[in-house]
């Protein structure tokens, strides 16, 4: 279904998702999820620790299923479609994990070709350029052959997010980027998502409670709240800061300081 | 330096008195460490429940000399029975640091419907919760073995995505680097049935059946049972630990996110490499374990070795080979499948990996011990 055939959905929406409830066994964790990001977008997923943040990431890029409602990419319900359809949609993710999650047995080069291999029709010699490449614009050129386990948390971190882009995907997952990153090395990772946006002009989604992340890069957000379990605010976080209605985020946004 | 003060800190005490008709003062005094235990509040409870009734509970703790949380615990133990019986406690006679780290304590109250019942639950509904537990299991293995012969079908059509040479690296792993304890058992196993066998033929002179006796023993049933069983705890275990730490570190994500099928890429080259090699490991599991028929029956029952050579080559024909061989792949099959099985469902810590490692050799042996038992009845049933 085009976006054009769903009135709910608006024209230039990359991922809509409608009253969307997750839910572990019978425990509810969020219910009654509404938003739209749209393309190019740097969207954040923000709320306390323990709102459901990664759980309705692992909903977007179809790891979960949900309780209810519906995700829909590009106009397409993504729990509605066949297995083929669902292959092809994910064809267009890539995801950082919060752990990075290298594949272990495979060296830094291979974890990149992997995808690289089973999805186009290069030769070993060209994907072995493309790896290069990717690993060069995360700082980690000549890495190529260590295995995930040699390297530092950070480096691990950016070998995925080489790995995520490794088939220059239309959207970017990303769970807690910074987490466990020096304020530094966190810094450059959010220069590199803008940078992201810019060049490839993906739609860029990413979980995070980063204050200094948040108001650098996102320009769309939903806040997720732990006790009444759903959306209780959205917009540009810099003006949510400002002007939010809700006590509850504009002190999450300042730090607890209203 | 040590300072008078520091060697007078003596135990701490508790000592109550009633200024006033409805008003208890806890008088708090001494060292509170927690190497020195927590005293207890049954004087406390002794206290308010005699004497009449009181309203406010007043604390003087200026001759506390140190203390730790062991004084916090006491005095929440003692807040807590005071609010359930309407007194109120009042906290201005204790130390500050005290007062603030209470404060902290009964700052955010416990998070109600969290979805965990916790407190004691009746047997019955213990047994049933167990129960529903364990039905909840069969479902999931048979959408695992659904999944799993898809796999296969993809493979048989030359589409199932994977690396042949993780497969060459797992067949190197549950093949050759099996052999030695392969060997140990098999020969101690041949060594057992001979001899237990030989004791029991000796008593009618005919020694020379001990031939008959292993190599059958061997070639239908013990060498694939041993190897499998070798198996189940050294291959089964390594492919849950595998999968298991694969899924905790979010990599069996990974390849889901970008439609990479786990059963095509991690389950399937386990499988394979276990129904190459098992037939492989279970002939020579029955060749060692005659070798060691043959050392009893040389040594303590002085059978020539070209005697006994030439009742074993008669005692067998291929039909036994058969029979014991495609037990054993049936029995590799059954520890790719349960081993891969408890991996992928492993859950998200350390702990999970133990006990998924645990279950899937549970879950092997149990699965062999089965089969062994199926198949002997059907290869009897047919005359094999």
């Amino acid at each position: 279904m085009t976006p054009e055939q769903n009135p709910q959905i608006p024209p230039d929406a990359h991922i809509t998702v409608r009253d969307l409830s997750m839910a572990y066994g019978d425990f509810v964790i969020q219910h009654d999820l509404n938003f739209t990001v749209h393309r190019g977008d740097i969207f954040i997923i923000m709320g306390g620790s323990g709102c459901g943040k990664s759980t309705l990431l692992r909903h977007l890029v179809g790891l979960k299923s949900p309780a209810k409602g519906q995700v829909y990419f590009d106009g397409l319900s993504f729990w509605e479609a066949g297995q083929e359809e669902q292959e092809t949609v994910k064809r267009s993710f890539g995801m950082l994990f919060q752990s990075g999650a290298l594949w272990s047995s495979l060296t830094l080069a291979e974890n990149i070709a992997l995808p690289l291999g089973e999805y186009t029709e290069l030769s070993p010699a060209e994907i072995g350029e493309i790896v290069s490449l990717k690993l060069a614009l995360v700082g980690l050129a000549g890495f190529e052959e260590f295995y995930p386990s040699e390297i530092s948390g950070g480096m691990q971190k950016r070998a995925g997010l080489a790995r995520a882009m490794a088939l220059d995907p239309d959207i970017l997952f990303f769970d807690e980027p910074s987490a466990g990153l020096d304020p530094v090395s966190s810094r450059r990772l959010d220069d590199l998502i803008l940078e992201l946006r810019e060049s490839l002009g993906a739609t860029i989604v990413v979980v995070t409670h980063e204050l200094a992340s948040i108001f650098t890069i996102g320009n769309n957000s939903v806040f997720l709240d732990p006790e009444t379990r759903t959306i209780i605010a959205s917009g540009d976080p810099d003006i949510l800061r400002r002007g939010c209605p809700d006590p509850k985020v504009r002190s999450f946004l300042n730090r607890g300081e209203t | 330096m040590i300072t008078p003060q520091d060697t007078a800190i003596g135990q701490a005490s508790v000592i109550y008195t009633r200024p006033e008709e409805d008003c208890l003062l806890i008088r708090l005094t001494g060292g509170w460490t927690l190497k020195d235990g927590i005293p207890s509040i049954d004087e406390f409870s002794q206290q308010i429940t005699g004497n009449g009734p009181i309203r406010l509970i007043r604390f003087d703790g200026n001759d506390i000399t140190r203390w730790d949380t062991s004084l916090l615990a006491f005095l929440t133990r003692i807040i807590g029975d005071a609010r359930q019986q309407d007194m109120t406690p009042d906290l201005e006679g204790l130390p500050e640091g005290v007062r603030r780290l209470l404060g902290l304590a009964a700052a955010v109250p416990p998070q109600q419907d969290t979805g965990r019942v916790t407190g004691h639950t009746a047997l019955l509904a213990h047994i049933g919760a167990t129960t529903l537990n364990y039905l909840q299991g069969a479902p999931e293995m048979a959408r695992f073995l659904g999944e799993v012969t898809l796999s296969f079908g993809r493979l048989l059509r030359g589409k199932a995505q994977f690396r042949r040479a993780d497969l060459l690296l797992i067949v190197q792993d549950v093949g050759p680097h099996a052999l030695p304890i392969v060997s140990l058992i098999s020969f101690l196993v041949g060594l057992i049935v001979a001899y237990m066998g030989a004791v029991q033929l000796a008593q009618f002179g005919a020694q020379i059946y001990i031939a008959n006796l292993v190599s059958i023993g061997m070639v239908r049933e013990m060498g694939a049972l041993m190897t499998g069983i070798i198996m189940a705890g050294r291959t089964g275990a390594s492919f849950a630990a595998q999968l298991g730490t694969m899924q905790v570190n979010e990599e069996i994500d990974a390849f889901r996110t970008l439609g990479i099928s786990p059963m095509d890429f991690l389950v399937m080259p386990r499988m394979l490499a276990l129904i190459l090699v098992m037939p492989l490991l279970t002939l020579y599991s029955d060749l060692v374990g005659m070798l060691a028929g043959l050392f009893v029956a040389h040594t303590a029952f002085d059978i020539g070795t070209f005697e006994y050579y030439h009742q074993t080559v008669h005692s067998l024909d291929l039909r036994q080979f058969a029979v014991g061989i495609s037990k054993g792949t049936t029995y590799g099959i059954l520890i790719a499948f349960a081993g891969c099985l408890r991996g992928i469902q492993c859950g998200r810590s350390a702990q999970a990996v133990g006990q998924a490692t645990t279950s899937a050799v549970v879950t092997s042996i149990l699965f062999i011990v089965v089969a062994a038992s199926l198949l002997t009845i059907i290869y009897q049933q047919l005359g094999i």
